[in-house]
This record gives C-alpha cells, sequence and structure tokens, in this order.
C-alpha cells in the first residue's frame, strides 16, 4: 500500500515499513521517527547509516551486531530508540523489519 | 586415497559417518571423524533431568557405539582450520589434509557473555539445562526447593531447540503442582522474542497455553546483566525482574576454532548457504546442523532432514555435478506440554508451523499444533528412534521436505 510521508508517497507494508529501500530519504526518517515518539540526532544518522549498509550487504541485524558497530554500544542503542530499538531503528532506516528465526 | 574429514561426531557429524561411508568405495575414500570428548549425549533428554523424569545415565552412551566399521576417529581438540591449504591443525600440532570436509561442530551455551550470570550465585540459585552439569544442578535444587520466584530467561537469539524453554516452562508448572506447591511458586517467562514464539498461528496457541498454565509471559525482553546480590535480571531498557531460581538460557555460539578459521559470523556460527548447504567461500566445505548460520532451529530434527540434502549435494561435487538437492529448513518439534500430553510442529523456511495431522494427512497419529497423549509418546518413543535408527543414518519414514498434505492453511 502507499503512504504520504513527508509529502512523498512511498510504499509501506501493513506495520508501515518501507518495502522499498530506495524511496527511503532523511526526510522521511525524520517524519518515520516522529511517528514512533523518536527525534533524530547526528548520532540517529551515524546508526541508520550503518543499518542500511549493513542491509545492503545482505547481513542479518542483531543487537550484539549493533553493540559491536562502533556506533553505539548495546546501551546506548536502547537509548536512541527506547523501547525495541531493533524494530524501530529498521523502520527508520528503511529497511525490513528483522525476524527472528529460532 | 581421497580423504573425507568430519569435524564433531555430534548428531550431525555421526549421522554424516554413517551416510558416507556407505556411499564412499572403501579402496578409494578415507573417512575421519574429529572430536574431543568421547561421550555423546542424547540432548533432547536433559529437559526430563531437573524434574527427576530422566537421570544422566538415560542420556549418555559412547560415541564409539555410533561409528561404522571403516572410520578413523580421532579424539583431539581442533585447532583451527586453513581452507586455504585444506588443512586441519588439531591440538599438539597433528595436520590433517582433507579433500572435503563437513564442519558438524555445533553450538555451545556461552554464560560468559551476559555481565553477571555466571556470577557467586551459578549454580546454586541460577541454573541453565543445556548442559548435563546444569541439569543435574537444577535436578538436585528443585528436590528442596521451597518455591518463590521462578524465571526462565532466553539471554539471545539463535539458540538450540526453541521450543526446550516453553516445554520447560510447562514441566515446571505440572511438577510443582503435582508436588503440591504450585501456590509458592510463580512462574514468569522472558523472552528476547514478541511473544512466546516466533511466527504467529505457534505465538498465539503457546501464548494461549502459557496463560491457561498461570505462566507470566515478559516479551522483548533482552538481558543485560543479571544482579546477583539484588537476584534480579535487567534489560536494556532498565526493566527489572526479580527471582529466587533463575534458569537461564544462555547465549549459544559456535565452536571458537571457528572464530580461529575466520569461517563464521560475529556469534562464530559458519557462514553457509542455507539452500546447498556449502560453505560461503570454500567449494570443498559443507556444514551441518546447529554451527551451520542458516535461518531455521538450531535441532537435532533440522540436521537430520539437512543430512539427508547433504549427502546428496555431497556426492554431486565430488563427482563434480552442479549441486542438485537444495535444503527448505525443515524443522519438526515435539513440545512436552506436561501431565503426560503434547504437542507438534512442522515448519520450514517460508511455512510457518499450521495446524493438522503429522505424517499421514487425515490419519496422524500425530496432531500439529494440537495437545495430545500420542504426541507426548512420540517424544518419548523418539529417544529409541534416536539411538537405533537416526545416528546410524538409516531412513526414516518422514521426508526431508517439509510436505502441506495434512496441513491446514
Amino acid at each position: 500500500m502507499d503512504k504520504l510521508i513527508a509529502g512523498v508517497n512511498v510504499s509501506v507494508n501493513e506495520e508501515g515499513y518501507l518495502t522499498d529501500s530506495s524511496q527511503w530519504t532523511k526526510e522521511i526518517a525524520a517524519a518515520i521517527a516522529a511517528e514512533e515518539g523518536v527525534e533524530l540526532t547526528d548520532k540517529h544518522y551515524e546508526l541508520i547509516e550503518f543499518v542500511r549498509n549493513k542491509v545492503a550487504n545482505g547481513e542479518t541485524l542483531t543487537i550484539r551486531g549493533i553493540g559491536k558497530s562502533g556506533v553505539v554500544n548495546a546501551k546506548e542503542f536502547y537509548g536512541l530508540f527506547p523501547g525495541a530499538p531493533l524494530k524501530k531503528a529498521t523502520k527508520i532506516s528503511g529497511v525490513p523489519k528483522p525476524t527472528s528465526c529460532i | 586415497m581421497k580423504k573425507l574429514l568430519i569435524l564433531g561426531a555430534g548428531t550431525a557429524g555421526t549421522m554424516m559417518a554413517n551416510k558416507m561411508r556407505k556411499l564412499l568405495a572403501r579402496d578409494e575414500w578415507d573417512i575421519t571423524i574429529v572430536d574431543q570428548y568421547k561421550t555423546h549425549y542424547y540432548q533432547p533428554g536433559f529437559l526430563f533431568i531437573p524434574f527427576g523424569m530422566y537421570t544422566k545415565n538415560d542420556v549418555i552412551k559412547p560415541k564409539s557405539d555410533f561409528f561404522p566399521v571403516g572410520v578413523n576417529v580421532i579424539y583431539s581438540k581442533i585447532d583451527k582450520i586453513v581452507a586455504d591449504k585444506n588443512q586441519v591443525l588439531l591440538d599438539e600440532g597433528v595436520v590433517l589434509q582433507y579433500d572435503y570436509m563437513i564442519i558438524a561442530t555445533g553450538t555451545r551455551t556461552a554464560p560468559e557473555e551476559v555481565d553477571g550470570l555466571k556470577g557467586n550465585l551459578w549454580y546454586k540459585d541460577i541454573f541453565d539445562f543445556y548442559t548435563i552439569e546444569g541439569a543435574v544442578a537444577l535436578a538436585r535444587h528443585f528436590k528442596t526447593w521451597q518455591g518463590g520466584e521462578l524465571v526462565i530467561n532466553i539471554a539471545e537469539l539463535p539458540y538450540k531447540c526453541p521450543v526446550a524453554p516453553l516445554e520447560f516452562a510447562f514441566f515446571a508448572d505440572a511438577f510443582f503442582t503435582e508436588r503440591g506447591m504450585r501456590d509458592k511458586v510463580n512462574i514468569t517467562y522472558v523472552t528476547p522474542l514478541p511473544g512466546a514464539f516466533t511466527k504467529p498461528r505457534a505465538t498465539k496457541m503457546l501464548g494461549e497455553l502459557l496463560e491457561q498454565k498461570n505462566i507470566n509471559i515478559i516479551p522483548d525482553f533482552n538481558i543485560m546483566e543479571v544482579d546477583n546480590e539484588g537476584k534480579k535480571i535487567i534489560d536494556y531498557g532498565g526493566k527489572e525482574i526479580p527471582f529466587d531460581c533463575l534458569v537461564s538460557i544462555p547465549t549459544n555460539m559456535g565452536d571458537d576454532m571457528i572464530e580461529r578459521s575466520g569461517l563464521g559470523d560475529d556469534m562464530n556460527f559458519v557462514l553457509t548457504d542455507k539452500f546447498t548447504l556449502r560453505q560461503k567461500d570454500h567449494e570443498n566445505i559443507f556444514v551441518l546442523g546447529d554451527a551451520a548460520n542458516i535461518p531455521t532451529s538450531k535441532a537435532g530434527s533440522v540436521a537430520h532432514f539437512a543430512a539427508e540434502i547433504l549427502e546428496e549435494n555431497l556426492m554431486c561435487a565430488i563427482e563434480g555435478r552442479p549441486l542438485t538437492a537444495k535444503f527448505d529448513g525443515h524443522a519438526n518439534c515435539y513440545i512436552e506440554t506436561g501431565y503426560g500430553k503434547g504437542t507438534l510442529i512442522d515448519f520450514n523456511y517460508d511455512t510457518e508451523p499450521l495446524p493438522g495431522s503429522f505424517p499421514f494427512p487425515g490419519l496422524g497419529p500425530f496432531g500439529l499444533l494440537k495437545v495430545t497423549r500420542t504426541n507426548h509418546y512420540g517424544k518419548l518413543m523418539f529417544r529409541w528412534i534416536y539411538w537405533h535408527i537416526l545416528l546410524k543414518g538409516k531412513e526414516m519414514p518422514i521426508d526431508s521436505e517439509m510436505q502441506m498434505a495434512g496441513k491446514k492453511l
């Protein structure tokens, strides 16, 4: 389905995740972040870049991996995206929600 | 002589030794299997030990009972794999050369990954049940425990046998009810997942079962540390949960040797193609079982189904043909729900666990996502099947590929 975010029509899934990562812009990130109750800082954008690169390389995102990213440790990651950091960070970064397969 | 080397003689490695010895001519192929331990543990049995249903003797046999004739066995630690030279270095300086290799070194619990988990209370008020030592220590503890807050916590994903912590919770409910002290034991299930399980229908069914049994569930909890003094677990978000007895499912990691060999991800699971089971960067290395980083359950049933795929693909590789078999991520798990009953789930990479009957459509005898006595007997019977059929690499009457027949969408 389509959704108007930051004045742009983008395609999203039923949970509001972008389905086409290439439609992502910083403005869209800020708008989704606002919906999630997060105000983006430079640190956020640094992490978003890390997340987008990881996903573009086909790597799996984990809290452990982000904690070792050199951008933030796991506790700081929670500070940036309170509550459900991985879900919020991926949604704001315009990449798919990580599937936890066990 | 050509050489096939198998690293690890657990469920996966032992099955492959048996399968490949049948397929590869004795006068052309040497098969060598390496493991540091001499005892084979029936790991699905660990779950039963804390509740006094099994003892240590019920779950151990010598590994040597399960190796076929004509396989060299080396009991040694492995230093590292030098994949560019087709070599494996053992401790004590032995060097093994291989033409093809199967890595089946499994996963281990790594309690040291969570601060305070292996602290003062380890094996006093904090236990795991994924090791024989932990399961036996917990059995001893439960014999005299007076009750209180029983907290079951999964540290991190992925972890071996994803349904075992749920089964533990169901067994604990039944165990303390039968002892007449359920009113003194508050059971809380604390998980990093958003619910009882990953996929929608199984999560709903198992979540309802937890509720019926009066087991609290706290989802989305990513543990940061264990406070031994305050007896509580704390997550990165600052949530605190007090415990009197903590049953932890520690972080799972692949063998350290994988890290030294540069073949794994950041948890030391080997980078593996999820369809062919071939190592990502080396054409003559294959990976089976928990050691692989493929996105399916770490469980014996998965290793068993994948073994049939690996057997075919390894023969393709050896004979210089394209790899024809494709693993679908098939997993099949009996779930004990207490009071002599159980449920069953069957799923793969793409299809979530669905209700229905298994393995024969409409007939069963096992019910998928249903709680029945037959499912419980299926699990108990499985121990015999494991020792006598599965490890020896014999045929089982179940398809390696998941079947949709018998499932209801």
